[in-house]
């Protein structure tokens, strides 16, 4: 579904993606890990048309993406830390996005029930905390129906419910055949979802393997450790 | 003595008894104005009926009255002078004269009066004449309610209005003039009296004034004339509620003075000139409750003028207030009202308390380098302006009204 | 793309700033023109207001409006959106709301005090200018990630335009004097909006006072309908070309 191919992309002297190149495919939910600075953001920003890579193509669906845009009516993506206009109110800003993205299927309004935000329709964006903003983002990704949902640190600031709450509507997801690609560096919290794991570090591809590759390559069970020797691995 | 006023009593009435009326038009023996004119004898009345007269040059030679009903043509047909008048006590009334010669050798006019006195030009219509009325000589003439309108574009192809030469006792009132090279001309005229004309659209002047003295003028309007109104080499003239009214062009002025002398200006309006006032050599000007509203420059005052005394004029609205070409400063200002003074009243007397530099110093930089103009009203003229007026440099020093009033002099 | 610039516009609407602005404005507008005993003081004044007040509003204010605005940006693009059409909506959006503004502010006593020509070429100049300024402002915002050097240069962009630039041009006039400088100054005045704007309105203002030599050649080159529509032209472009270099980087530009 998204092809990357010799990606390479240079901020000033910081070389930030070194000639990557992978594929991630439908009802695959995929974990970006790698420590901070390795380029995961960049990487998915690249996927999203907000950087634009120096060399390489990315192609989405088969089409190149560099030009169009198109192809973002079928991502949801949720920011790391997501900056709504201040003086919006919550459902305001749902009704923008619905509007922008004036989607052809019905809304899917899971989340936006089960974090409870069609409570707080009314509330002003400055006037939230940084944790309800996020259950606005994550809402925001899921609400229309995306074929690719790209979650960026998504349970970073979630309190341990709503993480779940948000965990059980990935699986939902991605059992429906979506293709879901997260960021996070808290991995406990990716255990029981991910089915592939991609590792990068200091702007170079690592390795992309399936969870059950990487189980057999380390011997580790848990995810967690065995993320921890690859790490341990590469920083001798 | 009673003798002597039964004698004029009797001259009178021998004279109204003789006068008699000779009529002029299709329906009467004398079918020509210049047939009637030698049918008349002096006294007499020739009463001209509407219609359209080719006389060629009409010379009037003797004291009649010519007089116009329902105003008669006279058409000079673009070659002649149509009327001469060489002798006194002629009056001329209600006609419509159009298209005299042009000649600059001859000065060829609609009405020229030579070396005559008592003569009377009133009620007339002049259109597309050279000269208009020519006055040369001639004394105690009255020309009254006029309408003059030249049709010439350029200034060399054009005569001037009322033209009066060597000239004195005259009495020119309600005449309107316009598309004439100088509206009113003067030049040696004494003891004259220019009353309630409007001179609007002139090519060059609207009053041209020169070597003319104690004359006045009063309630004229001189309006959007090429260079507006000028007043040369005179003395004693007084100058009371005129308008002078949109001049404008770089030498338009809407009074230039220059080497006059013993002035006196009062009550006058100047709106909208490029330069209300330009003195050069003026001396001894008394200037008081005049109106300069909306105007380039109010006062263009050159050094070499001398005890020119401005009270109680009241300056609204114009860019610049005055402008001078030196720092030599021998002219009084005082009690003017200057809408862009910004001091203070605090004993409530209504003069204000600091002293008011009319002279900007913007307007200063202007007068070296026009082009500056440009820039004018920029911050960082204003920033100039501002610092000037708290630590003088450019500007004269001494060019101030030192109680300038608070609220309009009137 | 309408879209875009109705919630950009609903949001700077709600922004407090933009209040304060058109309040001032309005505020100084009636108090000049109550004040003064006649009203073409009055519109000097304004004219300050005009030339100086808000230019440095537009800028300033819309600069900081596009980084504080950096992540709802991000957020934009990361939607099935063209960049070009975000960036125009932004700019839109600020032009919109700051020639409302200032159309509310001072537009309205203008039209109450001094309804003629005067009045309405001030009206369109401050309008003109603020528009202008939110284009430079979009142009220097999208060079820069770092939001003080962004303001720095705003801030400095400004003070060229509204003071620099004519020192220079006084220093030039100076130096030059014994040169006929009438034509080309009037070039140089394209160079600057503010110059430009200000010279058209002193045309109506100070119209006698132009009626001199040197102010003739401006007037016939300003007043006539070629030069009219040269200033429009060059006062359009002053908007179109820094859009359209912002836009150009805007569009190659990493969020």
């Amino acid at each position: 579904m998204i092809i990357v191919k010799n990606i390479s992309k240079q901020f000033g002297k910081l070389k930030a993606l070194n000639n990557i190149s992978t594929s991630c495919n439908k009802g695959e939910c995929i974990a970006l890990i790698g420590p901070n600075g390795s380029g995961k953001t960049t990487l998915i920003k690249c996927i999203l048309g907000m950087v634009l890579p120096d060399s390489g193509t990315l192609t989405f669906n088969g089409k190149d993406i560099s030009g169009d845009w198109q192809y973002r009516s079928k991502i949801g993506y949720m920011p790391q830390i997501g900056r709504y206009p201040d003086n919006m109110s919550i459902g305001q800003v749902l009704n923008m996005m619905t509007d922008i993205r004036s989607p052809e299927t019905v809304l899917d309004e899971d989340l936006v029930r089960a974090f409870s935000i069609d409570k707080l329709l009314d509330k002003r964006m400055r006037t939230l905390s940084g944790g309800t903003v996020q259950k606005v983002s994550a809402a925001l990704a899921f609400m229309f129906n995306p074929e690719v949902l790209i979650l960026d640190e998504p349970t970073a600031g979630l309190d341990p419910i709503a993480s779940e709450l948000f965990k059980e509507k990935i699986l939902a997801e991605k059992e429906k055949g979506k293709l879901v690609l997260i960021t996070s560096h808290i991995l406990s919290d990716l255990d029981d979802l991910v089915s592939r794991v991609i590792y990068m570090q200091e702007g170079s591809l690592i390795f992309h393997k399936s969870i059950e590759e990487l189980r057999r390559d380390t011997g580790e069970e848990r995810l967690v450790k065995s993320i921890a020797q690859v790490m341990a691995m590469n920083y001798e | 003595m009673k003798y002597l006023a039964s004698m004029i009593v009797a001259l009178f009435i021998a004279v109204s008894v003789s006068a008699g009326i000779i009529r002029v038009g299709s329906k009467h023996t004398h079918k020509t104005v210049r047939a009637g004119i030698n049918a008349a004898a002096a006294g007499d009345t020739v009463s001209v009926d509407q219609g359209h007269y080719r006389e060629r040059n009409l010379v009037i030679n003797k004291r009649i009255t010519l007089k116009g009903n329902n105003r008669p043509i006279l058409d000079g047909e673009s070659k002649y002078e149509i009327i001469s008048v060489f002798t006194s006590g002629v009056t001329i009334e209600g006609f419509k004269l159009i298209h005299s010669g042009v000649s600059s050798l001859e000065d060829l006019s609609g009405i020229k009066v030579s070396n005559s006195s008592h003569v009377t030009i009133r009620n007339n219509i002049l259109e597309d004449t050279f000269f208009g009325i020519y006055i040369q000589n001639g004394s105690n003439s009255r020309i009254i309610n006029n309408q003059l309108r030249g049709t010439s574009l350029e200034e060399q192809r054009s005569g001037n209005g009322i033209h009066c030469w060597k000239s004195e006792n005259m009495h020119i009132a309600r005449n309107s003039i316009s598309g004439h090279r100088d509206g009113i001309y003067f030049e040696f005229v004494k003891n004259s009296v220019i009353l309630k004309n409007t001179a609007a659209n002139n090519l060059r002047y609207g009053l041209h004034f020169m070597f003319s003295n104690d004359d006045s003028y009063l309630d004229n309007v001189f309006r959007n004339n090429g260079s507006g109104v000028s007043v040369m080499y005179s003395k004693r003239i007084k100058m009371l509620s005129n308008h002078f009214e949109e001049n404008w062009g770089d030498a338009a002025y809407g009074i230039l003075l220059k080497e006059i002398s013993d002035g006196t200006m009062e009550g006058n309006y100047f709106t909208k000139n490029t330069s209300a006032i330009y003195m050069e050599g003026a001396n001894r000007i008394s200037m008081k409750q005049n109106t300069f509203k909306d105007n380039g420059w109010a006062l263009k005052i050159q050094a070499n003028c001398m005890d020119v005394v401005l009270e109680r004029n009241n300056f609204i609205g114009n860019t610049f207030d005055v402008g001078t070409n030196g720092s030599l400063v021998l002219n009084t200002f005082r009690n003017n009202y200057w809408d862009k003074y910004e001091g203070y009243d605090l004993n409530k007397d209504k003069i204000g308390d600091i002293p008011f530099r009319p002279v900007s110093m913007y307007s200063v930089i202007v007068e070296k380098f026009p082009v500056a103009m440009i820039l004018f009203r920029t911050f960082i003229t204003t920033l100039l302006d501002k610092t000037e007026k708290i630590l003088p440099s450019l500007t004269p020093e001494n060019l101030k009204d030192n109680e300038p009033l608070m609220h309009r002099a009137f | 793309m309408n879209k875009i610039v109705k919630y950009v516009i609903t949001d700077i609407l709600r922004n407090r700033i933009i209040i304060i602005y058109t309040l001032f404005l309005l505020a100084s507008a009636l108090t000049v023109f109550s004040l003064e005993d006649n009203s073409s003081k009055g519109l000097l004044s304004l004219l300050n207001i005009i030339l100086i007040v808000v230019p440095l509003v537009s800028i300033i204010f819309s600069t900081i409006y596009v980084y504080n605005s950096a992540e709802f940006i991000e957020l934009l693009v990361s939607q099935p959106l063209r960049r070009k059409s975000i960036w125009l909506s932004i700019f839109t959006g600020l032009a919109s709301s700051l020639a409302l503004a200032f159309f509310i502010g001072a537009g309205i006593p203008i039209l109450l005090y001094q309804a003629n020509m005067i009045g309405l070429t001030m009206i369109l100049s401050g309008t003109v200018l603020s528009v202008i300024f939110v284009a430079i402002a979009l142009l220097s915002a999208v060079q820069t990630r770092d939001k003080a050097k962004g303001i720095g240069a705003a801030i400095m962009l400004w003070l060229y335009f509204s003071l620099l630039f004519d020192g220079l041009v006084l220093f030039l006039l100076f130096q030059f004097s014994d040169y006929p400088l009438e034509k080309p100054m009037i070039g140089i005045s394209a160079l600057n909006p503010i110059d430009l704007t200000r010279i058209l309105i002193l045309l109506q203002l100070d119209v006698s006072a132009m009626m001199g030599y040197t102010g003739a050649v401006f007037k016939d080159f300003f007043g006539t309908y070629p030069g009219l529509v040269f200033s429009c032209a060059v006062l359009l472009l002053w908007i179109a070309l820094p859009i359209w270099l912002s836009t150009k980087k805007f569009k190659s530009k990493d969020l």
